[in-house]
């Protein structure tokens, strides 16, 4: 999770991404923020988030997308 | 038959009377029937097109569901005799099978609308390739873009892809699923709907609702009034500027520009307020394509407002996987290790922002107008990421965020910057629009404006009047509709008021809509698209 919270406070260093809950309701995430993301979750956990995956649910918080990689991480 | 024709109110009256007089669960049928009539009235062999869109898609979908069935079924059964392996080994096989059914289906709608959209104008290219050798020509084909196709392919290619994700199953009746691509409101210019937000809309009955008729009505009005008051009139002002370079330079451009942004706002959201008007008036809420867009004080932010479905369509369908595809993590993972960290993890996601903007210009049009007019949106869009340091020192030193007059400056800004891109759409080609871009500086002269130059365009005085006055109205509806919704603030306004707005909006339309003798309005613009 930590690791996580480091790739999105790169991001946007003026996000408080522990409580932020509406990251994309919000429009905080930009498209180029979840690509962004996603090739550093590549990086970092080794896991590949499938198209299908991007949903405003899943990004909407840290630990939602904490989650989907832990999610991920199972189904391989 | 146009939204702004005699014989398509005529329509709409019927089919509104229609549609409450039967049973709910008919009135899918109903609205069946009344789109494929609305079609075959732009030609039959336009009827015969969307038809075999409709069958391959609907038939690939439902392929693509009973795989998912099967798999779900055999998984079941076998859930204790098989490894983890073995159920990936067999997930795998499975998609693989769902992925051919989804390419074909995809190259078969796409392709149609590829050869009839783009078979002449690769020939041109050919052409005048063909010309610098002192070859032959190769002659055009004879063929005629069926209307709204651009805008039903979409729809039905992203209710394909959503089905192959697993988004929701596929629809099992085939007239269900004609409906959904061919609902004769938004068949023409969109908006590009998705399936799990219309389709139970389409299918459920609806009762009568006199609010929802009152509105839906009153929206039909606002669009008929942007789209005959507003765009119509101006629209001589433009053609005289874009279709006369050599006459019309300097500060006549930047007024072009300008008319131009004003006439295809007007033109565009008038267009969806029929479309959403109407729908509303059928119990059904589309997804509003446009969010006050000339308010942005960006490029992209302009772009998350305008044709917003659109813009949606090719995030979700063309950005996110492109960016994210293993071709693009090799180049992201060969750009990291050749440029470092950070410029490499810029390169996959500016490189899928080019193909975006190079498939929206391309979609737009048939030409190197739309081409060079997507690249240009593309180029501010990076230009401004890359700006963003610049930005953040800028702030630092100036205190200026979110005072108005900065605002102001922004908004002004990204106005300027979008109608300079988009009279790419009406200049001849992109030679003459690049040789009047520069004019704007070279052959700048305030004055060739006054003394009666404004008046030689097409309008007179009387037609300025009708436009500044339908301009303040537009502008003060969006000034006002940025606390929420004008149509239910004046709902909840006395009766007398209210029906003197309605009659006024209606009387406007009358006296002040752009007709002529055997007037049957213009095409809208994005019909063409």
């Amino acid at each position: 999770m930590e690791a996580l919270i480091k790739i999105l406070e790169e991001l946007h260093p003026d996000v408080d991404f522990r409580n932020e809950k509406a990251l994309i309701d919000d429009k905080i995430l930009d498209s180029f923020d979840i690509i962004s993301l996603i090739t550093e979750i590549n990086e970092e956990y080794g896991v590949r988030i499938p198209v299908d995956e991007i949903v405003p649910e899943n990004f909407n918080s840290a630990e939602a997308i904490y989650k989907l990689i832990q999610k991920l991480q199972d189904e391989e | 038959m146009l939204f702004t024709s005699y014989n398509f109110i005529l329509f709409l009256i019927a089919v509104f009377a229609l549609y409450y007089i039967i049973p709910g669960k008919y009135q899918w049928i109903l609205l069946l029937a009344a789109s494929f009539v609305f079609y075959s009235f732009s030609g039959w062999d336009n009827v015969a097109y969307i038809t075999v869109t409709i069958i391959v898609t609907y038939l690939g979908a439902v392929r693509i569901g009973k795989l998912y069935r099967q798999q779900e079924e055999w998984l079941k059964e076998n859930r204790e005799k098989l490894s983890r392996e073995e159920k990936k080994a067999f997930r795998e096989r499975i998609k693989s099978r769902q992925k051919k059914c989804l390419v074909f289906c995809l190259l078969f709608d796409l392709g149609i609308l590829a050869v009839l959209k783009y078979t002449n104008f690769v020939i041109s290219n050919i052409n005048s390739t063909a010309r610098l050798f002192n070859a032959g020509e190769i002659s055009f084909l004879d063929i005629a873009l069926p209307l709204g196709i651009s805008f039903y392919t979409f729809q039905a290619v992203g209710y394909l892809v959503d089905v192959y994700r697993g988004k929701y199953p596929p629809e099992e009746n085939l007239g269900k699923f004609a409906l959904f691509v061919s609902f004769f409101p938004q068949l023409v210019q969109g908006p590009i709907s998705r399936f799990d937000d219309l389709g139970k809309q389409l299918y459920e009955g609806h009762d009568f609702d006199a609010k929802n008729v009152s509105l839906g009505i009153q929206r039909i009005l606002w669009g008929f009034f942007k789209k005959l008051v507003i765009a119509d009139r101006i629209m001589p002002v433009v053609r005289t500027i874009t279709q006369d370079p050599d006459t019309y330079q300097g500060v006549f451009v930047l007024v072009g520009m300008v008319f131009y942004a004003v006439q295809l706002y007007a033109d565009f959201t008038g267009g969806i307020d029929i479309t959403i008007g109407i729908a509303e008036v059928l119990g059904i809420r589309l997804k509003e394509n446009f969010e006050r867009p000339f308010f942005s004080k960006s490029t992209a932010e302009y772009w998350r407002r305008w044709h917003i479905t659109m813009g949606t369509w090719f995030r979700d369908y063309v950005f996110y996987p492109v960016s994210i595809s293993n071709a693009m993590m090799k180049i992201s993972k060969f750009s990291r290790e050749k440029f470092g960290e950070k410029t490499g993890k810029k390169v996959p996601v500016y490189l899928s922002t080019v193909i975006v903007w190079f498939a929206t210009g391309i979609w737009h049009g048939a030409s190197w107008n739309f081409v060079v007019w997507g690249l240009l949106n593309c180029l501010v869009i990076i230009v401004s990421q890359e700006l963003e340091p610049f930005y953040a020192w800028f702030h630092n030193r100036f205190n200026v965020r979110g005072k108005f007059l900065f605002k102001l400056f922004q908004v002004g800004r990204t106005f300027l910057l979008m109608s300079a891109i988009r009279i790419l759409d009406v200049y001849r080609n992109v030679p003459v629009t690049f040789r009047m871009y520069a004019s704007v500086f070279t052959k700048w002269n305030l004055k060739e404006l006054f003394g009666g130059a404004l008046l030689e365009l097409g309008l007179s005085r009387a037609d300025y009047f009708v436009l500044l006055f339908g301009i303040i109205i537009m502008i003060t509806v969006s000034l006002v509709q940025r606390t929420g919704s004008v149509r239910e603030k004046m709902y909840a306004r006395h009766e007398a008021i209210r029906y003197a707005a309605y009659a006024g909006l209606f009387i406007a339309i009358i006296v002040f809509g752009a007709y002529g003798i055997g007037y049957d309005s213009n095409q809208f613009i994005y019909n063409q698209f």
